[in-house]
């Protein structure tokens, strides 16, 4: 097999059999997206549409709870831009490895950067330092290919569910148990503890701020936070 | 509460644009441009500087209680930050943190 072809389709294949065990948890996601996009209101085709045009789970999420907290406009796109900054981070270390790809494929691999595909991803270039450009792009495109398929998947099944449940079933609490259930994970340094007390902290003192305000501040204190916790830890660390 | 459909279609497109903005930055038009440290340590906190402080009110005063705190809803948090810092694992915490609700909520009523 010396087709060069022939190797990026093994890595597109490789790429799409390694985030295939995502659907543990894309699969209720999604379905919970559905549910809760219909039961505040949402058509099924708004929440395609919304899922389809800006593909970010957890932001998502954000501005879904904060439209039926009525929070104003400026505030949501805010927050769920904060929520979606951690994708700059991923774009700044894709570049080394797909920067070079021509402008229009770099276009589509940007929509397609997702968490998982981004996981998958830069473990399989760590792993495989001799993998060619196309290979690379291959093996992104493979990997995002079924976390896509799945997303879509459980949206329209989970928008069909929540037709089909009485709002009075209470729901209300499904939201912020999905945000813990996503932050519980997440606490793995006392830097990152260190950030999610201060947002806590912070968003509660600043409350009688206009909606959303609060959590604005509180969200770059806690940022702020993290990075010294951070610091402080790695100096003690070399000392 | 329902959404407002005016508000929807403002933030949907909004979002879509932003967030592709925020993906393609690098990859696309900032390439090599090297990012200054403190500010790529400061985004590696982004969601844990934004998701804990985004449920702090609703999981103490929930609407659905009209404001005043709820012990099945305080025990659901609980469960799910515990679960998720016991398994390092999404789908375990989510399950206990419903799992919580629903039991506290038989027992109370």
């Amino acid at each position: 097999m010396t087709d060069p072809r022939g190797f990026a389709m093994a890595a597109f294949l490789r790429g799409a059999r390694h985030s295939l065990p995502f659907f543990l948890v894309i699969l209720p996601f999604g379905m919970l997206f559905g549910v809760l996009g219909t039961e505040a209101g949402l058509t099924m085709a708004e929440v395609v549409a919304f899922s389809l045009t800006v593909f970010a789970g957890a932001a998502q999420f954000a501005a879904l709870q904060m439209m039926q907290d009525q929070a104003p406009v400026w505030a949501i796109l805010a927050t769920a831009m904060a929520v979606n900054l951690r994708l700059m981070m991923y774009s700044v270390a894709l570049t080394p490895h797909l920067g070079a790809a021509p402008l229009g494929i770099r276009a589509i691999i940007a929509y397609f950067l997702v968490d998982q595909s981004f996981a998958v991803s830069v473990a399989e270039y760590t792993r495989r330092p001799g993998m060619t450009l196309p290979e690379k792009t291959a093996y992104f495109f493979g990997a995002v290919l079924p976390v896509m398929a799945m997303w879509f998947a459980a949206n329209i099944a989970g928008a069909r569910m929540g037709q089909a449940i009485p709002p009075e079933y209470g729901l209300d609490f499904a939201l912020p148990i999905t945000f813990l259930a996503m932050v519980g994970p997440m606490l793995r340094s006392r830097a990152d503890v260190a950030a999610a007390v201060v947002s806590v902290l912070g968003t509660l003192a600043l409350i009688r701020l206009p909606y959303g305000t609060g959590l604005l501040v509180a969200a770059a204190l806690a940022m702020a936070a993290g990075v010294l916790v951070e610091t402080l830890t790695r100096a003690k660390d070399t000392a | 509460m329902t959404v407002d459909k005016s508000v929807l279609w403002t933030v949907i497109p909004a979002m879509a644009i932003g967030t592709y903005l925020i993906r393609f930055s690098f990859l696309g038009f900032l390439g090599a441009t090297p990012l200054p440290g403190w500010l790529r340590r400061a985004l590696r906190y982004t969601a844990v500087a934004v998701l804990p402080g985004l449920v702090a009110p609703a999981v103490l005063w929930p609407a659905a209680t009209g404001g005043s705190p709820d012990p099945a809803r305080l025990a659901a948090a609980c469960a799910t930050l515990i679960a998720g810092l016991a398994t390092r694992s999404v789908l375990p915490s989510l399950a206990a943190g419903v799992a919580t609700l629903f039991a506290v909520q038989a027992l109370v009523s």
